[in-house]
């Protein structure tokens, strides 16, 4: 399924990250995923939240650039294999990858992936109708 | 040899002088009538024809000339002379995306090399010398300026332009150049380099012409100190030529303006009064020689004092201090002139929206050199999830930047209102330079 993706502008100083950790827990925003890219100046946290708009709207409060994009969630075996399946998949069909990592899954046996692709739609109609699309929303947006 | 490349004007008891500048800024001042409607236009304006000019004592009967106005007149609308008796252009950075842009006859060239032969013989230039040209080469006015000047000395000319110090130093040693010309803050470097590099007893430096930054007294000292050498200021602009307006002479105390060439006045930058002899103001120039490009009262921005005091080189001409500062925003950023509005424009472009992303210049001397760090604030605009698309943010910004200035930059992305915001206008330039 596509999942909308929080990212946030952090300049590389002490105690950037933590302000952006504050506002959402202030705002009862759970985060089920994070990964941090930086550079030496600045950094891009992407984060799957419970309920990205809100974030968006917190975080604009307080002064943090932030944007949506909607990524592809991928559920994998947790399986020697299950991974090189579903990356096979989006390749093949000519889907550039541009970042992925890790999400907590609460489905037993698999293991959530977010992948930022160029084509999300595509991507997400060829994933969808194999095992590694179906996931459940209620376990990104758990406070929907 | 003689000291002065041009003793009679050098020389020129004062009387003399201004009886010169009557003349030629009566000449000017109908050569402009006659030929630049824009300039009768102004004159028209303040109520002044021809008729009004009769010597220097009238000149602050004349309306001044500003980058404004070049701007406005970019590119043809200033000069003065048919395209076909023009031969060259000079050009620097304009207040915003516009380049000054000046025009030189056959003649004016002559007359611009003259000024910097008289530079290079004022310290101790001859014909045996072996000159060493480091200034860009190109649009910027020292490289092909002192050129000039020193093919008219009859030094043996190495035209090096700036850059590339193995190079430079190469030829220094092996070639034996006497005198360089360069800015200070390159001299410096060079100093440096030879220093490291052991070279000290292999150059044959024994003076420096450094000209086209703002530099200290210590720096000269530690200039000299490095390289042996005696280090002089030059100054000028492309607006009214290029370097050797004026020219620093063996007791460095000022530099002697080419006043039969350039009539310069001091002003209230508030009012546009003329200050009397010897108080401090913006400098004020009249081309009064110049026959493509001339400019009167073009106001410089360069805060400055005015002396007549005997010098003890025989030079009659009138001296000015080291400029003390500007009257307007603009930067001096190793030896290129920089405008705030010229980044501004750069981050409206590069950010595509109508809203300009706030920003910091700061500028420090680290080595003897110019850094140039830019801090940017992150817009809504600018930023991505993705690395690759803000690094092409910030290098759309550096390439823009160093295409309009010639100039490489740091480029800070930093978070919102981070920036300093005073009476709510943001600061926007830091200058830590001890000049």
């Amino acid at each position: 399924m596509l999942v909308k993706q929080v990212s946030a502008f952090i300049e590389n100083k002490a105690g950037r990250l933590n302000e952006i950790a504050d506002v959402l827990a202030n705002s009862n925003i759970d985060i089920s995923a994070l990964t941090l890219a930086d550079t030496t100046d600045y950094g891009i946290v992407r984060m799957i939240v419970s309920d990205p708009e809100q974030a968006v709207l917190a975080l604009r409060e307080s002064g943090v650039i932030c944007k949506i994009t909607e990524t592809l969630a991928v559920a994998i075996d947790d399986a020697p294999g299950g991974f090189a399946k579903s990356l096979k998949t989006l390749t093949d069909n000519g889907i550039e990858i541009k970042y992925m990592y890790a999400c907590i899954s609460h489905a037993v046996g698999k293991a959530l992936m977010i992948v930022s692709v160029d084509d999300p739609e595509k991507a997400q109609e060829l994933i969808a109708s194999t095992d590694a699309g179906k996931v459940n929303p209620s376990e990104i947006y758990r406070h929907i | 040899m003689s000291k002065y490349y041009q003793p009679e004007i050098e020389t020129m008891p004062y009387e003399e002088m201004k009886k010169l500048q009557d003349e030629r800024l009566v000449a000017q001042v109908k050569h402009v009538w006659d030929n630049v409607p824009y300039y009768r236009k102004k004159m028209e304006e303040k109520g002044v024809t021809p008729d009004d000019i009769k010597g220097v004592d009238d000149l602050h009967k004349l309306p001044f000339v500003t980058k404004d106005d070049l701007r406005e007149c970019y590119p043809y609308g200033l000069l003065a002379k048919p395209l076909g008796d023009c031969v060259r252009i000079q050009s620097t950075s304009g207040t915003t995306g516009k380049r000054v842009v000046a025009f030189y006859t056959q003649k004016d060239i002559e007359l611009w090399e003259d000024c910097c032969a008289r530079a290079i013989t004022a310290v101790g230039g001859t014909n045996e010398d072996v000159c060493q040209v480091s200034y860009g080469y190109g649009l910027f006015t020292g490289g092909p300026g002192l050129n000039g000047g020193s093919h008219k000395v009859g030094c043996l000319t190495l035209p090096m332009s700036s850059g590339n110090t193995d190079r430079q130093l190469q030829f220094m040693t092996d070639l034996g150049a006497t005198i360089i010309c360069c800015t200070p803050s390159y001299a410096a470097y060079l100093a440096e380099s030879i220093h490291e590099q052991g070279l000290r007893d292999k150059i044959k430096l024994k003076a420096g012409i450094f000209g086209a930054e703002a530099w200290s007294e210590e720096m000269r000292k530690d200039i000299e100190n490095k390289l042996g050498i005696k280090a002089y200021d030059i100054y000028g602009l492309t607006e009214i030529s290029g370097p050797g307006v004026s020219f620093e002479c063996e007791e460095q105390t000022g530099m002697h303006v080419n006043e039969d060439h350039f009539i310069p006045e001091i002003i209230d930058p508030e009012t546009g009064e003329v200050l009397p002899l010897g108080e401090k103001g913006e400098l004020v120039f009249t081309s009064i020689s110049k026959e493509a490009f001339p400019l009167l009262r073009y106001r410089t921005k360069d805060i400055c004092v005015l002396s007549r005091k005997k010098c003890s080189c025989g030079r009659t001409l009138i001296k000015m201090a080291k400029p003390m500062g500007r009257s307007d925003d603009m930067l001096i950023i190793r030896g290129v002139n920089v405008f705030p509005s010229q980044i501004e424009e750069v981050l409206i472009a590069v950010g595509g929206g109508n809203i300009t992303p706030n920003y910091l210049i700061k500028i420090d001397r680290v080595n003897n050199t110019d850094t140039f760090d830019l801090d940017v604030e992150m817009s809504e605009e600018m930023f991505s999830d993705d690395v690759k698309s803000i690094a092409k943010v910030e290098n759309a910004i550096k390439d823009k930047l160093r295409s309009i200035l010639g100039l490489g930059v740091n480029v800070h992305l930093v978070n919102p209102k981070t920036i300093t915001r005073s009476e709510g206008k943001a600061k926007r330039v830091i200058d830590n330079r001890k000049i």
